[in-house]
């Protein structure tokens, strides 16, 4: 009753307080500057100064003082905490806090929208910097109530939707302000994602890599719409600019999305704070490198269900060490110094947010950091640290009211305090009456014990040690017990507990109406749980490899001196018999007979061949996404950017001798993609995959896939094969007059796009183009002779043995399929002779696999050009390792076994191109990244750890945790056409 | 780009040369024919040296050693080898013919359980896919409906002929039944997660496919009473009465499990597993219910990342090695792929398997499997002469060149659409 007088009291007070100069037509104006005082409690004025026995005042919603010694004004409200403990409130940084998300719209049929569907704003809708969270802002009472019970006192919420977002509001969870106090600040940080807004239909982009690409071209744009150089209104980069400087905060997530989001600050001079995916502590030194601050989710995956061992089957090693470790990740942040706040963003139920965090505890997360995570870092963040965040005077009064320490399991918050208002969460002061009673009621003793947190006692009552119906209420001190016995009598209790005495007594009423008294003498209080966790065991957590998956190695692979004795040697251009190979730094060092090698490593690969790594040049393993679909050229978009060096692939790649591949863009537009021409270095991050002054090319597509032959679609530009060339003379003469502006020196928009297609026409990028059909082939050619360049290779090519002579004459290369046709109308008359014939003009001709299975076997293929039209086998060899090499522009340093050259090699135990052949070593620059006798064990390793972690999981299941249904999380496999 | 599934298929009508492709089927055999001097890969596991085999009227009437008479026409084949024709099993040629194009498409009827649509009404036997076959030594192939639960009934086809019913060898062999599967894709395009979840509709689809088999056999054997025609309990009953072999796909241990309890149950008498991922691991199973496997071929990835990446190169190894009776299938993959089938049986050899056993797995086995063993699969006196002489070893790609090939003793061309635009374009580069 007291409570709620003084609620009532502070909410006058509180209305008053800042509507000074409004008139008041309800009553007279009165105001309350008084102070209250929180007394004898334990204060943590920030993370790290804590006060013992202090005190806090505060007045007017703000700290005024806080200390040890404090006079307490006589105008002052006195809580005595009697040893309590205050914190500041909790701050999320990412939040969607009465900011309503836009609904998807219905699909408006099954043709794309290429266009933006507004006027006046940015040319992609998915950009809308000019939203501000706080025009669709609503207060949230019952989310506020839900977060206040968490701990929270303050978010900064924005709409959650597109890839640039607009600015952010940071409000106070203070149900009895008004916006007027409520509102901190309501241009707050400025947000920006990787996802697609939901609520607009424009196709671009339909990737990840087109979404950095828009990124990237939005800050140019924003550059030169800022110069004045645009004659028309862009609402959306007049907000970009005007928001420049507020806190820049990125929504990156997982799979390596931070350090794809910080390399787009860098380029533009932006630090961003970057929503990391949980996944940071396998790649930590790379998180690190950002120097970027981090907002942390900590949505761990629950275990998998594994209890049937059919269904186990399906849940990856990946998966399930992602479970072990994911609790990991915010001590690996705090170890490795990378600061970060956390978020309860990407938690499926805020309710699971206190057992996430002491989780993350027990895996040893230390206090004072997730305390910083939850106040000061998020503070720092949003670049509030003068008025949240702390308990400093002049602060705002947000803080929580505890019985110990927050980060404890038992631990209970009392009140949460917002802007000096109180909302109580439990109260504290109601008594703590669970223990074990004797309970004499009506002559007859029974067992009685009371447990439960405040608000949710619980009650047995036994009578002979046979548990009888029950029932109990515990609110406010007062206590109502009801109970049946065994005689089917029912007897009612009520007592207002007595904070004097342990036992418990009051007014009984009898089964047959009549009202007596009872007595409840304690026999036993619950038992306190040491806070002396610390003797707790740290959970058991399985150790991370390279790349962290199935198959991962426990080393990353170094680089080594070593010696192959007695192979038959294919050096490129002829086959050694009993020859030496000696490779040192990383390079071939010797080709010969007798050779020694020092302290090199000795391999005997007598019976053995050994012959330069595989390379394929046309193939989609490795990749997050591959085709950017949402425009018809989509030169802007780097497959560098979307690099998966954990793609299992990768390592069966391995296995089939394979150390080199372009990463290519598909085939769904006539202008692909940038290429990334990168070493199987498996374990390596992605950029320490790509291949050193990595030679640059694109991709091209003709034919029924730039048509959109195959699919409903009839509204994109073009339809059919004379439509595509129109695309081609469009775009390069669009870029011949960007280039020759550029190369003037007059000033022009910087566009990523023209950018790339200029350095076509410049010959300092090439084209890989996926062709089929000779009309298409032909046309390509003449364009690029009208522009005076040269192709560099026509991929899939299926009919090139047509135009074989043309091709030759051009100076293009042809990779090819060996065998694949009939899948589409394109290919009916390709043909298996293709490589052959080709070859025989003087065409330089590679096989190649479009394809994760046929690449780990690309020695066979190459094998079938023997069959078909008879290629010498020196020609056929060359056709997946010296060719491909030539055309990626990289056969100064691979694709054979040359003196200098690196040592990019594989060890068959047989004739590479025989279909018995198997690969017993891959090695790439002197480095072993797959050995079939490392093989053996890491297949063990993979066994024993799946079994470690499927007990670990079911005894998780046993002690009754909440478990995710057994799933399997599959990487798709990309082919050209994959959307 | 192989994949057919994802594709929506423009309705077309596109009209496009299919015609007249093919190779002029071959005369019947008039005078008797002597193979002379090759190593002959028998089909059993066995080889023959320096053999030699003469076949009169389609038929092998001698087959020794270099004392055996000749007859007839002698090809000296010294230093070459001989094999019986490979069969392919579970495959769709002359019943799609470009992938991408509605209109070639003939392979997948609407409807979940049609044991009564029939595939070799349908069998084109002037594919160019199909003759794309034999210069790499596949010369009979079962020709089966997709998709759905039942798909329909597959006949086995020899591939050199006029029309389908010159090209049938053993018409209306089986019933193909796709198991219902433990675990689905998830729709990625309603929000689930790509890769696999369980199968919530197992038991219920387990239960339909029961359901209509026991309904089948009942309708069968009240037959006499019945006075309507029900057309698909009535394609079933060859199923029952032993005429007829079941084709169950299934893959899981589960699946394999229930697949061939049930079926058992339901009465079928010959079943046959194929796919079966993990038939590896209920072996004895197998073994005590007579299973015959027919596995999926080697050149496709392992389903799950923590298989060894080797895993469906040495499955069909496992399975022998095991005691089972194997042959390989390429059921899911693209026709044009199925010529490749000698190769993934060379892939086996690469993981310890005998050569001559990972024959067997597409000619003696595969044979027995299919029930046409009394005439083809392997070279014995009295069998169909269906077979092929090959320069080199035929399971690898690199020595797998044809110098002859007869059908039922016919000798068939081995040119293809292929090889005539391969001369034609060397021809206009060459000057010819």
């Amino acid at each position: 009753m007291k409570t709620r007088l003084l609620v009532c009291a502070l909410l006058g007070s509180v209305s008053l307080m800042a509507q000074d100069y409004f008139p008041k037509n309800d009553g007279v104006k009165t105001k309350n500057n008084n102070y209250t005082a929180f007394t004898n409690a334990k204060i943590y004025v920030t993370p790290t100064n804590i006060i013992q026995n202090g005190t806090l005042l505060i007045k007017n919603g703000k700290v005024v003082q806080v200390g040890k010694s404090i006079n307490v004004p006589s105008n002052a409200v006195v809580e005595d905490l009697g040893g309590k403990t205050i914190y500041p409130s909790f701050i999320d940084v990412f939040s969607g806090f009465g900011v309503k998300m836009p609904e998807k719209p219905k699909s408006r049929g099954r043709s794309a929208q290429y266009d933006a569907s507004r006027e006046g704003f940015y040319w992609n809708d998915h950009i809308m910097p000019e939203n501000m969270a706080i025009a669709k802002f609503s207060y949230d009472t019952k989310k506020a109530k839900e977060l206040r019970k968490l701990g929270f006192g303050v978010v900064n919420a924005h709409i959650q939707d597109g890839i640039a977002r607009g600015s952010g509001v940071l409000v106070a969870l203070n149900d009895q302000g008004n916006a007027s106090q409520r509102i901190l600040d309501d241009k707050s940080g400025q947000y920006f994602s990787f996802t697609r807004s939901i609520a607009k239909l424009q196709s671009y982009p339909t990737s990840l890599m087109g979404t950095t690409s828009l990124l990237r071209q939005m800050y140019h744009d924003m550059n030169w719409y800022g110069q004045g150089n645009v004659d028309t209104k862009d609402r959306s980069l007049e907000a970009l600019i005007a928001n420049k400087g507020l806190k820049q905060i990125i929504d990156a997530g997982e799979n390596g999305n931070v350090l794809r989001a910080d390399k787009i600050g860098d380029q533009f001079g932006i630090q961003y704070a970057i929503v990391a995916g949980g996944d940071e502590y396998e790649y930590i030194e790379d998180v690190k490198g950002t120097n970027a601050t981090l907002i942390v989710p900590i949505n761990f995956p629950k275990a998998y269900d594994v209890s049937n061992p059919y269904e186990a089957e399906f849940v990856t090693l990946k998966d399930m060490r992602h479970w072990n470790l994911a609790p990991s990740n915010p001590k690996v942040l705090e170890d490795n110094k990378v600061p970060f706040s956390l978020t309860l963003h990407g938690l499926k139920s805020s309710k699971d947010f206190k057992s996430k965090l002491m989780k993350a505890i027990s895996y040893g997360l230390s206090k004072t950091k997730a305390l910083e995570a939850l106040t000061t870092v998020p503070a720092q963040i949003l670049g509030k640290s003068s008025e949240i965040g702390t308990l400093q005077p002049n602060k705002e009064a947000n803080f929580l009211i505890t019985s110990g320490d927050i980060f404890e399991k038992g631990t209970i918050l009392y009140e949460n305090w917002v802007q000096g208002n109180r909302n109580i969460i439990a109260n504290r002061n109601q008594k703590d009456v669970n223990g074990d009673y004797n309970l004499n009621v009506g002559g007859t003793t029974y067992k009685m014990s009371l447990t439960g947190e405040i608000g949710k006692t619980k009650v047995t009552v036994e009578q002979d040690s046979k548990k009888l119906d029950s029932k109990v209420n515990y609110e406010s001190n007062w206590l109502n017990v009801s109970f049946t016995n065994e005689n089917g009598e029912s007897f009612r209790m009520i007592s207002l507990v007595d904070s004097a005495t342990d036992n418990l007594s009051g007014k009984l009423v009898l089964p047959n109406g009549n009202e007596s008294t009872f007595t409840a003498i304690k026999t036993s209080t619950p038992e306190k749980k040491s806070n002396a966790n610390s003797s707790k065991d740290s959970p058991e957590t399985v150790a991370l490899t390279y790349p962290n998956v199935g198959f991962g190695h426990t080393q990353k692979a170094v680089q080594e001196d070593m010696l192959f004795k007695n192979a038959t040697v294919w050096t490129g251009n002829e086959i050694l018999e009993n020859t030496d190979v000696l490779v040192k730094g990383g390079k071939i060092s010797k080709v010969g007979q007798n050779l020694s090698g020092g302290r090199a490593k000795v391999i005997d690969a007598s019976g053995k061949h050994l012959t330069a790594g595989i390379i394929d040049e046309h193939s989609h393993i490795a990749g997050l996404s591959i085709n950017e679909a949402g425009h018809n050229s989509s030169a802007e978009v780097r497959m560098t950017d979307v690099i998966d060096p954990k793609d299992i692939d990768i390592y069966r790649n391995l296995g089939g001798g394979v150390t080199t591949i372009q990463l290519l863009h598909g085939s769904a537009n006539p202008i692909g993609g940038q290429s990334a021409i990168i070493r199987l270095k498996w374990g390596e991050n992605a950029d320490g995959l790509i291949f050193p002054n990595m030679p640059k090319f694109i991709k091209f597509a003709l034919g029924e896939n730039v048509k959109q032959s195959n699919w409903q679609s009839f509204a994109r530009f073009p339809q059919t094969r004379m439509g595509v060339e129109q695309v081609f003379v469009d775009y390069f003469q669009r870029a011949k007059e960007y280039d020759t502006k550029k190369k003037a020196g007059q000033p022009i928009r910087y566009d990523e796009e023209m950018e790339v297609l200029a350095e076509i026409l410049n010959g300092e990028r090439f084209i890989s183009c996926h062709s089929y059909v000779q009309s298409e082939i032909n046309m390509l050619m003449k364009v690029a002779e009208k522009f005076d360049f040269t192709v560099a290779t026509f991929t899939h090519i299926l009919e090139g043995y047509k135009v074989a002579d043309k091709m030759a004459k051009h100076g293009v290369g042809g990779s090819t399929f060996s065998d694949w046709w009939a899948y589409k109308y394109e290919v009916n008359d390709a043909i298996p002779y293709n490589a052959a014939i080709m070859a025989s003009q003087g065409v330089t001709v590679a096989i190649n696999s479009d394809d994760a299975e046929m690449s780990r076997r690309l020695n066979q293929e190459a094998g079938k050009t023997v069959k078909y039209g008879g290629m010498s086998e020196i020609e056929a060899w060359k056709t997946v390792t010296l060719n491909p090499a030539k055309l990626l522009h990289i056969d100064d340093r691979v694709g054979s076994i040359e003196v200098g050259k690196d040592a990019d090699l594989a060890l068959w135990n047989d004739h590479p191109m025989s279909v018995y052949a198997k690969a017993e070593k891959t090695i790439i620059e002197g480095a072993v990244y797959f050995d079939l006798e490392k093989d053996k064990l890491l297949r063990q390793a993979v066994q024993k750890e799946r079994s470690q972690l499927i007990s670990m999981m079911l005894n998780e299941k046993e002690k009754g945790a909440q478990m995710q249904g057994p799933k399997q999380n599959k990487k798709e496999k990309f082919h050209c056409d994959s959307l | 780009m192989k994949s057919i599934k994802n594709i929506t298929f423009v309705l077309s009508l596109l009209v496009f040369k299919i015609g007249f492709s093919q190779q002029t089927p071959a005369r019947e055999q008039s005078k008797a024919i002597t193979i002379k001097g090759a190593t002959a890969h028998i089909g059993d596991g066995t080889i023959k040296e320096n053999c030699t085999l003469v076949f009169e009227d389609g038929k092998i009437t001698a087959f020794g050693g270099p004392e055996t008479a000749t007859k007839g026409q002698v090809i000296d084949a010294t230093g070459q080898h001989i094999y019986p024709g490979f069969i392919a099993p579970g495959k769709s040629l002359g019943l799609i013919e470009v992938n991408a194009v509605r209109a070639s498409n003939d392979q997948d009827e609407i409807g979940d359980i049609i044991p009564h649509v029939r595939s070799i009404i349908a069998y084109n036997a002037e594919s160019k896919v199909v003759e794309s076959m034999r210069p790499n030594g596949v010369l009979l192939g079962q020709i089966t409906p997709k998709g759905g639960r039942i798909s329909g009934t597959s006949t086995i086809v020899q591939f050199d002929a006029w029309n389908w019913e010159d090209a049938a060898v053993k018409t209306d062999d089986g019933i193909h039944l796709n198991w219902p599967t433990t675990f689905r894709r998830g729709r990625w395009w309603v929000g689930e997660p790509r890769g696999f979840l369980p199968n919530k509709k197992y038991n219920e689809q387990v239960s339909e496919v029961n359901t209509f088999m026991h309904n089948a056999k009942a309708y069968g054997k009240g037959k006499e009473e019945e006075e309507e025609v029900n057309l698909a309990f009535g394609a079933m009953q060859g199923v029952f009465d032993g005429s007829q072999h079941l084709y169950v796909y299934a893959n899981t241990e589960k699946e394999i499990k229930d697949a061939v309890t049930y079926c058992k149950k339901a009465g079928a008498t010959d079943i046959v597993l194929v796919g079966g991922y993990h038939a590896h691991k209920v072996i004895e199973f197998l073994k005590e219910n007579n299973i015959p496997v027919l596995v999926n071929y080697t050149h496709t990835l392992p389903r799950f990342d923590d298989d060894d990446y080797d895993f469906t190169y040495k499955l069909p190894k496992i399975l022998v090695d095991g005691g089972l009776l194997v042959g390989l299938q390429n059921a899911t993959a693209s026709n044009f792929q199925t010529r490749n089938l000698p190769f993934y049986a060379g892939q086996v050899v690469a993981q310890g398997l005998d050569k001559e056993k990972a024959l067997q797995l597409l000619t003696g086995n595969t044979a027995k499997i299919l029930g046409i063993d009394g005439n083809y699969g392997t070279l014995a006196v009295g069998k169909s002469a269906t077979l092929f002489v090959s320069e080199g070893d035929a399971l690898d790609m690199r020595t797998n060149k044809l110098s002859r090939a007869f059908i039922d003793g016919r000798d068939i061309s081995l040119e293809t659409h292929q090889t005539e635009l391969w001369k034609r374009y060397m021809g206009k580069y060459e000057g010819k």
